[in-house]
């Protein structure tokens, strides 16, 4: 198989931008992409959009972006994997040119939460949860990763504050961010004073509903000078009910397809600089870095609290505001993912920057771990 | 909710009925249409009606159908056959719901489709009284 390499990336402010509608933020994304790179040429298009039937009534968002993006005609689809769906959406791009089957690829995700209530924005969430027995009882997503924080504490002694830190070091990140939702510092005593969302999870600990678009451009790494190489990609499942789990505070997904990355790209956790993982909640983003393996079961959220994922820690992690402080419009935030990673990894992060950043790993999940994508990308 | 979808998960959602593996005795709630064995051969099987509180949360920013019911709980129950299953408890304040707690199962009201549309009813589970 071919490498491939990221040869541009773009994306668009996240916030609530009432007067675009998902088309134009699409646009500008995959547009500041092409612009980035040096490829004139789009092969195939995929489009990552988790909630756009619900939100927006719209499907057919493959030939609809291609046409939004100038390239009437190129093959398109969309890829839809509740909130995985952008990473999982860059997992099939990064197929398509390691085959050959394309030469140039664009990936996009976009997501406009903003066109609805916030509990039709809830319930739309919930969509990638099992309808007859899990959103049947009335849970949220966020209720769900509740349950898994209130086992978390339970099981290793932990204080709801420790997790609840996950939120201040994400927002730490995002002072300064141009295209972050939430670009200021949020205290600990602001997080754990802030109204309970679903109990012990509190608003505080939680992304946004946000509108945002992101791309990148994949291309053989061949012919992509000054490009970033995809080391690895992969994906994997686990059951979708959290209660089929045997086991729910281990997120086998997580765990799978991180294995299957680090084997790939030939590499271990210690081998990575600069991290993106999933904090939809605190307790996901805690759960997230313990089965990437940075941190051991149980000592995630310490791990946090004492420092360790700062931008001068043992892993830098979520070096932008991660979900809750840049924001997280669900089918684009994979990709944003990607995006500040090859940033790094360019060593074009300005006030963000990570020294000598030359290996970065994005991960996405939907649900609490239903599905998880992973990508290593490396600087050659 | 149409009316052939709700019809279709009578029997689990009124009475607990799962299946069990006809070939290695694994059991499931829901149903599925294949074993973690490999076998696709199943028997009903009435789950227990009891079990205990593993974890819970409590709702307060409902999706739409349940916002009449927050706050209200939703608890990851292991039941004394082993099976999980997620569930509304009721008949308790938020406040005293403990890890460990017993708990059993009823038939209560779920949600509904507007002024003229399906009444949901199936499983909620309730403190049991010891």
């Amino acid at each position: 198989m071919r490498k491939v390499a990221i040869a541009g990336i773009g994306f668009t402010k996240i916030g609530e931008p009432w007067e675009r509608n998902i088309k134009e933020l699409f646009a500008e994304a995959a547009l500041n992409a092409m612009k980035d790179s040096t490829c004139n040429e789009i092969d195939q298009l995929y489009v990552a959009n988790m909630m756009g039937a619900h939100l927006q009534g719209q499907i057919g968002m493959g030939a609809m972006m291609a046409e939004a993006i100038g390239r009437p005609g190129i093959p398109a689809v969309r890829i839809e994997a509740g909130q995985a769906s952008g990473g999982v959406a860059f997992n099939e791009g990064v197929k398509a040119v390691a085959s050959g089957f394309s030469d140039w690829v664009l990936v996009g995700g976009v997501e406009k939460m903003s066109d609805l209530l916030p509990e039709a924005v809830t319930t739309a969430l919930t969509y990638a949860e099992d309808q007859e027995y899990t959103a049947y009882t009335g849970v949220t997503k966020i209720g769900l990763s509740a349950i898994l924080h209130r086992l978390y504490s339970h099981e290793y002694g932990v204080t709801p504050d420790e997790i609840g830190w996950f939120a201040v070091r994400s927002h730490d990140n995002a002072v300064g961010v141009s295209h972050a939702q939430y670009p200021f510092k949020l205290s600990i005593e602001r997080v754990m004073t802030s109204p309970m969302e679903a109990d012990p999870i509190r608003m505080m600990e939680c992304a946004a509903v946000a509108d945002g678009a992101a791309a990148v451009i994949l291309g053989p790494a061949d012919s992509v000078a000054n490009g970033i190489e995809v080391a690895a990609s992969s994906v994997a499942t686990d059951h979708l009910s959290l209660a089929s789990r045997k086991h729910p505070l281990t997120l086998e997904a997580v765990k799978k397809a991180a294995a299957k990355a680090y084997e790939i790209a030939k590499v271990n956790p210690k081998d990575i600089d600069v991290l993106e993982v999933n904090d939809d909640t605190t307790i996901d983003g805690v759960l997230s870095l313990e089965d990437l393996g940075f941190a051991e079961k149980g000592k995630g959220a310490k791990f946090v609290t004492q420092g360790y994922t700062t931008r001068t820690g043992e892993i830098p992690t979520n070096n932008f505001g991660g979900l809750k402080a840049r924001g997280n419009p669900i089918g684009a935030t994979g990709l944003y993912q990607i995006a500040e990673t090859v940033i790094q990894l360019r060593g074009k992060a300005g006030a963000n920057q990570v020294p000598n950043a030359k290996i970065g790993m994005a991960q996405s999940m939907a649900g609490v771990g239903s599905t998880c994508s992973v990508a290593i990308l490396r600087r050659v | 909710m149409s009316v052939p979808r709700y019809w279709r998960e009578e029997k689990p959602r009124y009475r607990l009925m799962g299946e069990e593996c006809v070939k290695c005795g694994a059991k499931y709630y829901p149903r599925t249409p294949i074993c973690s064995c490999g076998g696709a051969e199943f028997k009903p099987y009435k789950l227990a009606e009891t079990g205990k509180v593993k974890s819970w949360t409590v709702i307060r920013n409902a999706p739409i159908g349940y916002e009449r019911f927050t706050p209200y709980i939703v608890a990851l129950i292991e039941l004394d056959d082993g099976v999980q299953i997620l569930s509304q408890v009721v008949d308790v304040e938020p406040e005293a719901v403990k890890s460990g707690m017993r708990v059993e199962f009823t038939f209560r009201k779920v949600t509904e489709d507007g002024q003229a549309g399906l009444i949901q009813y199936g499983y909620k589970f309730r403190p049991m009284v010891e």
